[in-house]
């Protein structure tokens, strides 16, 4: 129930007057998409993420499609955000984590063992849920990717693209010199957006990325990732279901399975084209879950 | 008239006043700041006690001889107090030992706290830091009669036996874990959202390590290094048995030395008489040691100040 009202950006005044499933679905835009992805960056058949023993994502199966923002939505502890680390490998970074089942992107398995982890994640970039600025100037952490990645570009002009795409560019570009740490926490997220697309990704995972912010500054990172989702795939890791309604073509709802001895295990209940889940579930446990009887 | 919901106290007091006087509060006060009080004492102490004799040691020796001269003889039929030789000593040797120590330990830090498996840090860490608790005595003699004779002699044949380079070399094995544990605690604080940052970027290991983690902790490594050099530069043991102590105006480390430690070391176990130039050259030097001490400590706060990040 708290998770519904969570501080979020005001769409209209009838939003931040009413709470529940009525506020949703008057965030709900655009028309009526088909249920199969077509144009598909991942294919995911079965896969299931375990960190030593535990199995923490259960058999999941979907596909996530081309400039597209997919939701993934659900209670805390259903293993969304540790599906979403293993679309670029972030999971390796965890002793003990490993996927069993098939996560293809572009009909190429990511964890076939000839695959290299750094070129996966060039391709498949990261937006956390705190926002990990560098303790460098923002300039350099733009140029952070660009140069490690040994990419030859005039530095100053992709700065500046970055910064403009991120929509940061006119509040800092007389400050480009100064420690990043001088911006809002809403300045920041923006900048670690700029900084991911700098290497040109094709995907933008995004781990909760207004988490930690105001209704204002999420508002702004909202319209930047409709923006984005022009060039970008998204994938958006929320606990805020009106955010998902807003920005979302598709939504993914998970929860958690308790076994026998008391374990939760993620699973995937019902994915689907975002209007159809907050208007027409077909699962029950997703009608409770948005309409704010569970979770 | 206003109702009231709280009522008065009888005799008409105010409800809300104290009533149990702590007097546990007063004390642990005057506890905590005694505590506070005795090094704050301690260290003004030592510095009225070393300031009275080096004050009376420059009435009879100008200051400037004693800062620019070349020659130091305390003990000599003609003494000269030329403190250079013994400034030339302590440089050098401190010197060799930073060149060992901030390479090795940085390196030791990396690793420790970037690519060592859980497993090899839980068993590395502490045994670096057994290195830190072998007496100096024990460091003196292994420069000595290791070092010099098994490792430089076979280098360098001409090599005195008592010399600056091993004693510099040994003292900068004897600061690596502080160096390289100050590091490593630096590095591990730093969040791991900067390290996932980098990873999500496309970075390697070593491009994460080193451009990200490294400047990350900036200022918790200058403040390891400056203590090693702090330590490096007060250390007294290493170079009174290994150094020698004949003061030698030389950058040539193949020779032997006198540090200002090991010359109060071995003067002040001599038989000076007390109240005599000789005895007050000690504080003379001591004081000069101070001094240089101190004005690094001051250089290293101004350092970890500029370079501090502050995560949110």
């Amino acid at each position: 129930m708290s998770e519904i009202h969570e501080p979020d950006a005001p769409q209209s005044t009838s939003d931040m007057a009413m709470t529940g499933r009525m506020d949703v679905s008057a965030a709900l835009e655009g028309v009526d998409i088909s249920e199969t992805v077509s144009n598909i960056v991942f294919d995911l058949a079965n896969v299931r993420v375990f960190y030593g023993d535990f199995e923490a994502v259960r058999d999941v199966t979907m596909q996530i499609g081309r400039n597209e923002i997919t939701a993934f939505i659900g209670p805390s502890g259903c293993g969304k955000s540790t599906l979403l680390r293993s679309f670029n490998r972030m999971n390796d970074l965890i002793p003990g984590a490993r996927v069993e089942g098939l996560l293809a992107y572009h009909g190429f398995d990511i964890y076939a063992p000839d695959v290299d982890p750094i070129e996966v994640r060039r391709r498949i970039g990261m937006v956390f849920q705190k926002p990990n600025v560098f303790p460098k100037s923002i300039y350099e952490n733009v140029a952070y990717g660009p140069k490690v990645n040994g990419m030859k570009v005039n530095m100053d002009d992709l700065v500046e693209e970055c910064l403009t795409r991120a929509a940061l560019w006119d509040e800092v570009k007389d400050d480009l010199k100064k420690s990043a740490y001088a911006l809002s926490g809403g300045q920041q997220q923006r900048l670690v957006i700029a900084r991911c697309i700098a290497v040109k990704p094709e995907v933008i995972l995004m781990d909760e990325p207004c988490a930690s912010l105001d209704p204002i500054a999420t508002a702004k990172i909202e319209d930047l990732m409709k923006e984005l989702a022009k060039d970008y795939t998204i994938v958006i890791v929320t606990h805020n279901m009106q955010q998902a309604a807003r920005v979302s073509e598709r939504t993914a709802f998970f929860t958690a399975d308790v076994d026998a001895n008391g374990v939760r295990h993620g699973r995937l209940v019902e994915y689907g084209p975002t209007r159809r889940i907050f208007t027409a579930p077909h699962d029950p446990r997703t009608e409770d879950y948005i309409s704010g009887r569970f979770g | 008239m206003t109702t009231t919901l709280v009522e008065s106290a009888p005799g008409g007091l105010n409800p809300l006043r104290q009533t149990k006087p702590r007097y546990g509060e007063k004390v642990i006060r005057v506890i905590l700041f005694a505590a506070a009080a005795v090094s704050i004492l301690t260290t003004f102490g030592i510095v009225i006690s070393v300031l009275i004799p080096s004050l009376e040691f420059f009435a009879e020796i100008p200051i400037t001889e004693f800062l620019f001269t070349t020659t130091w003889t305390p003990l000599f039929a003609n003494p000269q107090y030329g403190v250079l030789p013994l400034i030339m000593g302590t440089l050098v040797i401190t010197l060799i030992a930073v060149l060992i120590a901030i390479p090795l330990g940085l390196g030791s830090a990396i690793y420790l706290s970037e690519y060592a498996s859980p497993k090899a840090r839980k068993v590395l860490k502490p045994t670096l830091e057994v290195l830190a608790g072998i007496p100096t005595v024990v460091f003196g003699f292994f420069a000595l009669e290791f070092i010099t004779e098994f490792v430089l002699k076979p280098i360098f044949p001409g090599i005195q036996v008592f010399n600056a380079l091993s004693a510099g070399i040994v003292m900068g094995i004897m600061i690596i874990p502080t160096i390289a544990s100050l590091s490593e605690d630096a590095m591990a604080a730093v969040p791991a959202g900067l390290r996932d940052g980098a990873y999500a970027l496309g970075a390697t290991k070593r491009q994460t390590a080193l451009r990200v983690v490294v400047p990350a902790a900036l200022s918790g490594i200058v403040a390891a290094f400056v203590l090693g050099i702090s330590r490096a530069i007060g250390e007294t043991m290493i170079v009174t048995v290994a150094a020698g102590l004949q003061p030698n105006m030389t950058l040539n480390p193949l020779e032997g030395m006198q540090t200002m430690t090991s010359y109060i070391a071995a003067a002040g176990a001599g038989d000076v008489a007390t109240g005599s130039i000789e005895y007050k050259s000690i504080f003379a030097v001591g004081l000069l040691l101070f001094v240089i001490t101190f004005f690094m400590n001051m250089v290293s706060i101004r350092l970890v100040r500029k370079y501090r990040q502050a995560y949110q």
